[in-house]
């Protein structure tokens, strides 16, 4: 094995922040290659300064290293200047870690958390010397693997990948790599035949698409469904141990620990929210011991607790309360400044003033809330049940504790959405600003507007998403209403960026040809809005035959195949189509992590089940019921139900 | 109080830039646990000074900061003897402390009182003659006029006076060039030395060998006593072990 370090020396004098393809971050492993140890090339197809932070890999890339049959290394997407000149010189993908080819590894596995990088993941197979096309790879050649959230619905690129991962990795890769090892001699296809009866992984090439458009199986002992993989307790996986600290800036250079994965809020767009039940809370001395060793070994002053809703976990407020430290000082002792604590996800019916007042203690950082759509009515179509009570009661927090400017993000394009919904979202942001001027005389407000994309195994799949015309103009609404306010920003995300996503998020096998086609063309980094390249997709979809309409614009029936139907990730097809129902006729449903058990399947399918620590809501909140659910009692189902309860116990 | 340090940025890690240098040593100090003294405001930081910006690319034996602890003048022999130490263990490979010392109130800041720098240059064996002979050219030409742009306007200005030694030596693998180059009013850097005579030279790997203060004719290392240093550089352990600090402090050291 010979490390191309030297080759790329000189070239790294010639290129934009090199500092991101030398590795040495604090925390990397020094990987020990040996005969009989399967080596793995972990990737993140974006940029290391995007890519770096992702703690899927990092968790991934401890397990494996502490195996004694294991080595992993990273690899990131080069940024262009570098890939021109590598391409030049004939140099292949690279491992950030010791700068060994791609090709000295077994496999090369990408994290997919957006539809958007799926041009890059083609272009880094291309770059590390192998056949971009699965069926043209032979025995030798890497393997290719892919898991994240994409992974639900993998088939736009089920052409070019041999194997994907559904669910939580931390159990699964090891099987993996056992079976890689044990089946080396049986070739490429006796090792995909092995690995397609794992559970939770699946191989494309072991089904078959029929002509109704069912994806069934074509080699024996294939299961019809494949089942994601579940964790049963987070506890039992304290990673990252040693989280990677980079040399350069990137986003989210911060300790990040996991507070708890799934969330059960059962908000209907939200496809992390379906695909990660049920919820699972870290012990809370387990997150006390990791913010501290973490913060001590990496020298960071922000840690960010993560989850899909941090605000819900057990005991929230006392536990930001000690990471901030005592009242009079910070944690670290005299005249050392208090540790800042982030809370990416909030939701505004479980942030409380003394929540607020604890995070304001260290350097305030941005303040982030998601009522998603404008109107109650709205709102409970998408089953997020916050009020607006909720929201100005989150807001008075915020501005009541010194924050001068509060970020509120929301969704247009969603289903049996009006131009009055639209318009709602002026109306709550004005009065956000009216509440925070009670508090603050510059307070404002920035409102982020995201067009929506229907996501697999989400109650949404059905629905046809906006067209660009109609985003546009709902966006121009938005703004024109909003010219005259000042204290009101307006962003909104790009909505040809988000028909591209669309496309993709719901495409099937026959997508494959477009996204190779846009790769041919030279369309990578297509998140990236200098890069983003509309005119590609829409030649490409026309090239192969293909209508946007068909793909992403009209809604789908209940009784059609969908490309996803043959992966599963818990949840009961007929629980989302009756959740869809339901979200329909504007009827929401309670978080069963508090409440009675609707069996959506992820649970009870699994043998698994919620792990909380606290019976109520940590912080109350009403959500949407009107009560304060920190009241002990019967629980106040006040919401309208439309269909019986399955399983209520 | 406040301690300077000299420091070394070799290896891959010269492809991190000033600003990524910076954010390392705010974590460094941090991880180190050193009793650093914060700014105050909205956003508290480690009160680090940093010298001359070393471009990305660019390695160095001879980088100085001067950091604020907040400890009382008995104590700070103490803390700039372990620093070497501590902080080269925070920091990642390629960095390292190669001194420390206590440094006077009150005395100049690096940016103020360094007055120029030694640079050695790779070249390459098969330039060697050119070397030579461009070496020769700037050596007996009577100004050195250097265009540079600044803020979207070119300038002109005679930087003749600005380079100093020069000398070529033999090194293991091709030669190196040696060179001196002043930092007022306005540093040469060692890119723009290389084009000071056309065709340029062309140099592989460059190393910042010395930072000096000039006064009075004299040069001194920014560790020296004349620099403000509170011992002789290289010192501060022998203050710290002849009971010149408490014993307490002796123990941190030893930590």
């Amino acid at each position: 094995m010979r490390s191309l370090w030297l080759d790329l020396e000189p070239l790294l004098d010639q290129v934009q922040r090199p500092a991101r393809y030398i590795g040495g971050e604090e925390g990397a492993r020094p990987a020990a290659h040996g005969p009989g140890k399967v080596a793995w090339l972990l990737c993140y197809p974006d940029s290391y300064e995007v890519g770096l932070p992702n703690q899927g890999l990092q968790i991934l890339y401890e397990i494996l290293n502490e195996r004694h049959d294991a080595v992993a290394e990273r690899a990131y997407a080069p940024w262009g200047d570098l890939e021109a000149l590598m391409r030049q010189q004939d140099l292949p993908l690279f491992s950030v870690d010791t700068h060994l080819g791609a090709g000295e590894f077994d496999i090369l596995a990408f994290n997919l958390s957006s539809e958007l990088v799926y041009t890059n993941v083609l272009n880094l197979i291309d770059l590390a010397g192998v056949a971009v096309r699965a069926a043209d790879r032979t025995d030798g050649d890497l393997l290719i693997g892919a898991g994240g959230h994409c992974a639900f619905n993998p088939e736009p690129l089920a052409d070019f990948v041999d194997f994907f991962v559904l669910g939580d990795g931390e159990e699964v890769v090891g099987e993996i790599n056992e079976t890689v090892a044990d089946r080396r001699a049986a070739g490429r296809h006796g090792i995909l035949e092995a690995l397609a009866r794992l559970e939770g992984v699946y191989v494309p090439a072991a089904f078959e698409v029929t002509r109704r458009g069912e994806v069934t199986p074509r080699w024996p002992g294939v299961p019809d469904t494949v089942e994601k993989r579940t964790i049963a307790s987070l506890g039992d996986w304290p990673y990252p141990k040693r989280q990677l600290v980079p040399l350069t800036e990137v986003v989210h250079d911060r300790l990040n620990v996991e507070v708890f994965r799934g969330c059960t809020r059962g908000c209907r767009f939200c496809q992390a929210g379906m695909i990660t039940r049920p919820v699972r809370e870290r012990p809370a001395d387990q997150v006390r011991t990791m913010i501290d060793e973490g913060l001590r070994r990496t020298g960071y002053d922000e840690v960010a607790l993560t989850s899909l809703s941090t605000a819900d976990f057990s005991g929230i407020e006392d536990l930001v309360a000690e990471v901030v430290g005592p009242a009079d000082d910070g944690a670290g002792g005299a005249g050392c400044p208090a540790v800042t604590v982030s809370l990416p996800s909030l939701r505004v019916d479980a942030f409380t003033v003394g929540l607020a007042a604890e995070l304001q203690r260290a350097r305030r950082t941005g303040l982030t809330f998601a009522p998603e759509a404008g109107s109650w009515r709205l709102r409970q179509v998408i089953n997020k049940l916050i009020s607006t009570e909720d929201l100005e009661a989150a807001v008075e927090g915020a501005f009541s504790q010194g924050w001068r400017r509060v970020k509120l993000y929301f969704l247009v394009g969603l289903p049996t959405e009006t131009d009055e919904d639209v318009l709602g979202i002026a109306t709550l942001a004005r009065r956000c600003v009216e509440v925070g001027r009670r508090h603050v005389r510059g307070a404002s407000v920035t409102v982020s507007v995201g067009g929506f994309v229907p996501k697999p195994q989400t109650p949404f799949q059905w629905f046809g998403q906006n067209t660009t015309e109609e985003l546009r103009r709902k966006i121009a609404l938005l703004a024109d209403d909003l010219r005259a306010d000042r204290s009101v920003k307006l962003k909104w995300h790009d909505p040809e960026a988000t028909l591209v996503e669309g496309l993709a998020s719901r495409g099937d096998r026959r997508l494959g040809a477009v996204i190779e086609d846009v790769w041919r063309s030279g369309g990578t980094f297509q998140e990236w809005s200098e890069h983003f390249d509309y005119r590609l997709w829409l030649d490409a979809m026309e090239r192969h035959g293909l209508s946007i309409e068909d793909y992403a614009y009209r809604h789908r029936s209940g009784t059609e195949a969908l490309p996803w139907d043959h992966l599963s990730a818990g949840l009961h097809k007929d629980f989302l189509w009756q959740d869809w129902q339901d979200a329909l006729a504007g009827s929401g449903l309670e978080d069963c992590r508090w409440t009675p058990c609707y069996d959506c399947g992820a649970c009870t399918g699994y043998g698994i089940e919620h792990v909380v620590a606290s019976a109520l809501p940590p912080a109350g909140g009403s959500q949407g019921t009107g009560q304060n659910l920190l009241q002990p009692g019967p629980v106040p189902v006040q919401l309208r139900k439309t269909r019986p309860l399955a399983g209520v116990s | 109080m406040r301690v300077r340090l000299r420091w070394s940025k070799q290896g891959k890690i010269r492809f991190c830039g000033h600003r990524d240098a910076a954010r390392i040593w705010e974590r460094a100090v941090r991880r180190a646990e050193l009793p650093v003294a914060y700014s105050q405001g909205f956003s508290p930081r480690p009160r680090i000074s940093f010298g001359l910006a070393l471009a990305t690319g660019q390695e160095s034996v001879a980088e100085y900061l001067d950091v604020d602890l907040r400890v009382s003048p008995e104590e700070i022999f103490g803390w700039a003897a372990c620093m070497p130490e501590r902080l080269s263990g925070a920091l990642p490979d390629g960095m390292a402390v190669t001194d420390a010392c206590p440094l006077r109130p009150g005395a100049a800041s690096l940016q103020e009182a360094v007055t120029s720098c030694i640079w050695e240059f790779a070249v390459a064996e098969a330039e060697a003659a050119f070397a030579a002979e461009w070496v020769e050219r700037v050596r007996s030409a009577e100004s050195l006029p250097l265009q540079r742009e600044r803020k979207g306007r070119t300038t002109t200005s005679d930087v003749r006076t600005a380079v100093g030694d020069l000398h070529i030596l033999d090194a293991s693998v091709g030669s190196v060039l040696v060179a001196e180059l002043g930092t007022k009013p306005r540093a040469v850097r060692p890119a723009e030395f290389l084009r000071l005579i056309a065709p340029p030279l062309a140099a592989g790997r460059v190393r910042r060998l010395h930072q000096l203060i000039t006064r009075d004719g004299e040069r001194y290392e920014p560790l020296a006593p004349e620099a403000g240093a509170l011992a002789p550089a290289g010192d501060a352990l022998a203050a710290a072990s002849t009971g010149a600090v408490p014993a307490a402090q002796q123990e941190v050291c030893a930590r």
